[in-house]
């Protein structure tokens, strides 16, 4: 079925599957950032913003995305620069795989909480697994990011 | 910026240098980087724990659209390997083939399909129709020794050199050893402790599932990306198993999404290869997390019987420990695991009169056991530290001050080291760095150990308690584990650095890059890494082992000397003196009448005078370990009344000698910190009766998320290791080895239940509590 979708702030026009998730159409679509790590929607790592809300496309139904916006960290390149070299500062980056996921999760975070505590973000980021860096140093970053964003 | 004992890049927390663009999605893991036409291949897996394939027929599923072929056991060749990544040859049994007539887990791959699209695979997955005679299994490994049902009576499996393989036994592997006459100590012991335990399977969970393409390049040899920790093992498995020549083959490590020792076998890369060589098309196979967990590897499942001999004032006399490993279906890593559960724990209580240790690991029609961090040495852990907590509290000494008399220091030595290798005989080693006592001393200090003492109740019926544990780890294996590096100097005055050295995730690259800035003192931006590629890189045994910054760093540091000494001697021609005259700072050559900059010498050399490539290769083999050493402290909440426990604090001081990139190292300890903690009270791959994984995504299989981990804090102490790469060890599995016996210690301290038998569930904590008790150290 065709869909029509605002992808990063451009209209994209897509023939997706009724069955295909979201995640799978994006990926057939070139949309790289966005990773595959668990197929149950536990592991945040395929985390777009859907109409700004994050969601983990892996449990969104392609056609669910007609006529929406879609987001993905290809889209928010300034913020990942900047949560990127907070993450790198940290040494909180490790493989990598989590990351495009974590910074779409971030950038809603920031947009819906004012001034989040440490409880917070890790409320909130609940959904985002890491599995190389034990967190405490992603959550420094995280932090990090937020005090220079405001 | 020169930096503390006048080093400018090494010590420094730079950024990996691939973080930003990792962070910005940019494609860079297998399944981004394979070709869009790739054919999808999907295995067809045994829904039996045991059973023999009567039939296979595929002949629906060939007729359905898309689909270009589908491989039974019959279409492969008769060749046993073993998947274990490891050295030539394996210390792993060769106990198993490409695709083999029996089927010996839930999940085992019984036909493998190629189509055009994934969707088409798995549908012509459903429609292959095999014919299953199903046989008994054995599923609890304590009753596998001897067991009538025998797992592998195959007749071309095999053992490389004597491993104590007997298969008519179910026995994949069986060693033993002893220093001393162990029954004799413990016979005039003052006190004799017995106590059995248990660690359970254990999943790595690498975020990016196991994945590998194949395709043929234009000169028609088989090119294979994989995300995997060892590309020379992957290809020389791969060219046995393939019946090819090693020449035929590439292996090429893009990015990896995790590793922990799950990517040390190989998975895909050979199905994938099924469908290329057949069909001459690329091909990929990228696991779903299920099968991530049906069908990859397990950390090996332990039964640990302990013994120690002990005088009333705290001297420890005698250790014996006896292993029962399960290696499941496969004999993957199955006695380098189970060895290392000894040699990297015993040889912390270096005083003991006598020592011993030996046992089996025996197969079970489980998941195969595997690599992953820690590689045995948290299951020893787990057991030898937790006696040890057991005799503090039976002698009434402190558990911090018993540990103290006995382990080992600066200066001394194990005889532990010259027996126990990994598969063979160990090196002698005395130990030139160790700095467990300001571990322990700062650990005491951060967690509060004397001030809070053991056991406090903080609201009625919450209790908190203290629990420590010490560990050990090496930094590569001895005779075995080598890596190589070579550096080319470009016009206008970089290098470009080639290694074959594998980085998963953790910063390796980067590590190794400052290796390379600091020798030749220039600054590490200057150093282009181009990594892991068996065709364009030199050789490196792999990442596993706790390896890369210890033998691939001296590799690199060796390069990078040759590289010096020969700008050094290229420069000195330029400006017409003796390279004796001249000296070379990382910017300019300079001799008694002027100098050459780096960056106009370089371009000289390929442009205008004396034209030659500089090119120079480090290779260095690893002599000794020397182990990183470890104090935890942990602080835990007991509910009394549901046995509920919260990880209240989790402080972690190392010895991992000279950090090269003090944040990565912090980063791999609080990363192990968090998968030791996940094994120590959440983490366990739970069967059902018949041998069906009852875990088998992320919701029924717990790995720790943020809000589980409270803030843990790792330090690092000054260390200096005289062998290392300006004074490395390694730091990439010490980490994981400590939370099962500091938990389960501090629990015993809080509420008195002591559990041998992980993870520390509420339900163990509360039949372990039974009667209060009145002291706990």
């Amino acid at each position: 079925m065709n869909i029509s979708l605002e992808l990063n702030g451009r209209r994209a026009d897509w023939d997706v599957e009724p069955g295909e998730a979201l995640l799978d159409a994006l990926r057939r679509h070139g949309v790289l950032s966005v990773k595959r790590g668990c197929d149950t929607a536990s592991c945040g790592t395929c985390t777009v913003l859907l109409d700004g809300m994050p969601v983990p496309s892996c449990a969104v139904p392609a056609p669910r995305a007609d006529g929406r916006a879609v987001t993905t960290v290809e889209g928010l390149p300034g913020e990942a620069a900047r949560l990127g070299a907070c993450l790198a500062a940290e040494g909180a980056d490790q493989c990598g795989f989590c990351a495009p996921g974590l910074v779409v999760a971030v950038v809603a975070m920031s947009r819906e909480l004012a001034d989040p505590d440490e409880a917070a973000i890790n409320h909130y980021l609940a959904g985002n697994l890491c599995r190389c860096g034990g967190y405490v140093s992603q959550t420094r970053a995280i932090r990090r990011y937020l005090q220079e964003a405001r | 910026m020169k930096q503390a004992g006048g080093m400018s890049e090494v010590g420094r927390s730079l950024p990996k240098i691939d973080a930003l663009g990792l962070v910005r999605g940019t494609p860079a893991y297998t399944d981004d980087l394979a070709p869009r036409e790739a054919l999808c291949v999907v295995a067809v897996r045994s829904p039996h724990a045991h059973a023999r394939i009567l039939s296979i027929d595929a002949t629906a599923a060939l007729a359905l659209p898309g689909v270009l072929a589908v491989f039974t056991w019959k279409d492969v060749p008769r060749v046993a390997v073993t998947r274990a990544g490891q050295g030539h040859p394996e210390p792993s049994p060769r106990d198993r083939f490409i695709l083999d007539e029996y089927v010996r887990h839930v999940g085992d791959e019984a036909a493998i399909v190629a189509a055009e699209t994934e969707e088409q695979a798995r549908e012509a997955v459903r429609a292959v129709r095999v014919e299953y005679e199903v046989l008994a299994p054995v599923l609890d490994f304590e009753t596998s020794l001897d067991n009538p049902v025998v797992l592998h009576p195959e007749p071309e499996i095999h053992e490389n050199f004597p491993i104590g393989f007997e298969p008519r036994r179910n026995v994949a592997s069986a060693y033993s050893m002893h220093v001393g006459d162990v029954d004799a100590v413990v016979a005039g012991a003052e006190v004799v402790l017995r106590r059995r335990y248990y660690t359970q399977a254990q999943q790595h969970v690498a975020l990016e599932p196991h994945c590998a393409c194949t395709w043929l390049d234009v000169h028609g040899r088989l090119n294979v990306m994989s995300s995997t920790q060892t590309p020379w093992h992957v290809r020389r498995i791969m060219a046995r198993a393939l019946e090819r020549e090693v020449k035929e083959i590439r292996v090429v490590k893009p990015r990896i999404g995790g590793g922990f020792g799950g990517k040390q076998m190989l998975h895909g890369e050979l199905y994938c290869a099924l469908a290329t060589l057949r069909t001459g098309r690329p091909a990929k196979m990228v696991y779903t997390r299920r099968e991530v967990f049906e069908a990859t590897n397990t950390r090996h499942p332990m039964r640990l019987d302990v013994t120690l001999g002990a005088d009333r004032d705290g001297t420890l006399r005698a250790i014996d420990l006896e292993v029962l490993s399960d290696t499941g279906a496969y004999g993957e890593h199955a006695l380098t695991v189970f060895m290392v559960a000894g040699a990297k724990t015993l040889p912390l209580y270096n005083k003991v009169e006598a020592v011993r240790f030996g046992g089996r690991t025996v197969y079970t029609n489980r998941v195969p056991g595997g690599a992953y961090r820690g590689y045995g040495a948290i299951q020893g852990n787990f057991a030898l530290e937790s006696a040890l907590d057991e005799l503090a509290d039976e002698l009434g000494l402190d558990p911090v001050a018993l540990r103290e008399k006995n382990m080992i220091a600066e200066g001394e030595t194990s005889p532990i080291f010259a027996i126990m290798g990994e598969g063979t005989e160990g090196v002698e080693m005395i130990i030139e760095s160790c700095k467990l006592p300001e571990c322990i001393r700062r650990g005491k200090e951060l967690i509060g150990w004397d001030a809070k003492g053991p056991r406090r109740e903080v609201a009625p019926g919450v209790f908190r308690g203290l629990g420590m544990a010490l560990a050990m780890q090496g930094s590569g294996i001895p005779t075995i584990d080598m890596a190589a590096a070579t550096l080319k100097l470009n016009d206008f005055g970089s290098f470009n650095l080639l290694i074959g050295a594998t980085d998963l995730g953790t910063g390796s690259d980067t590590i190794l890059a400052q290796i390379a800035a600091e020798t030749l003192g220039v600054a590490t931006g200057d150093i282009i890494v181009y990594a892991s590629d068996t065709d364009r890189t030199p050789f490196d045994t792999g990442a596993y082992a706790s390896s890369t910054t210890y033998v691939s760093g001296h590799a690199v540091q060796t390069a990078a000397l040759k590289m010096r000494q020969e700008i050094l001697v290229e420069g000195a021609r330029s400006l017409g003196c003796e390279p004796a005259l001249a000296t070379f700072d990382g910017n300019e050559v300079r001799g008694p009448d002027g100098a050459i900059t780096l960056r106009d010498l370089s371009a000289k050399l390929l442009y205008n005078e004396h034209q030659k490539q500089l090119m120079t290769t480090g290779s260095h083999l690893c002599e000794k370990s020397p182990p990183p050493y470890m104090a935890a402290f942990a602080e835990v909440e007991v509910d009394a009344a549901t046995g509920e426990v919260t990880l209240v604090d989790y402080v972690a001081v190392v010895d991992c000698g000279q950090a090269i990139n003090p944040n990565l190292a912090l980063v791999q300890v609080e990363g192990g910190l968090a998968q030791g903690i996940g094994m120590a009270l959440w983490e366990e791959v739970v069967y059902g009766p018949q041998g069906h994984l009852r875990t088998r995504d992320l919701m029924s299989y717990k790995i720790p998320g943020r809000e589980d981990i409270p803030s843990i804090r790792a330090e690092l102490v000054e260390s200096h290791e005289p062998s290392g790469p300006y004074g490395a060890k390694s730091v990439g599995e010490i980490g994981i080895d400590t939370p099962p016996a500091a938990i389960a210690n501090a629990v015993a301290a809080a509420v008195g239940a002591r559990v041998r038998e992980l993870p520390v569930t509420p339900e163990k904590v509360l039949n372990g509590m039974g009667a209060p008790r009145g002291q706990n150290r």
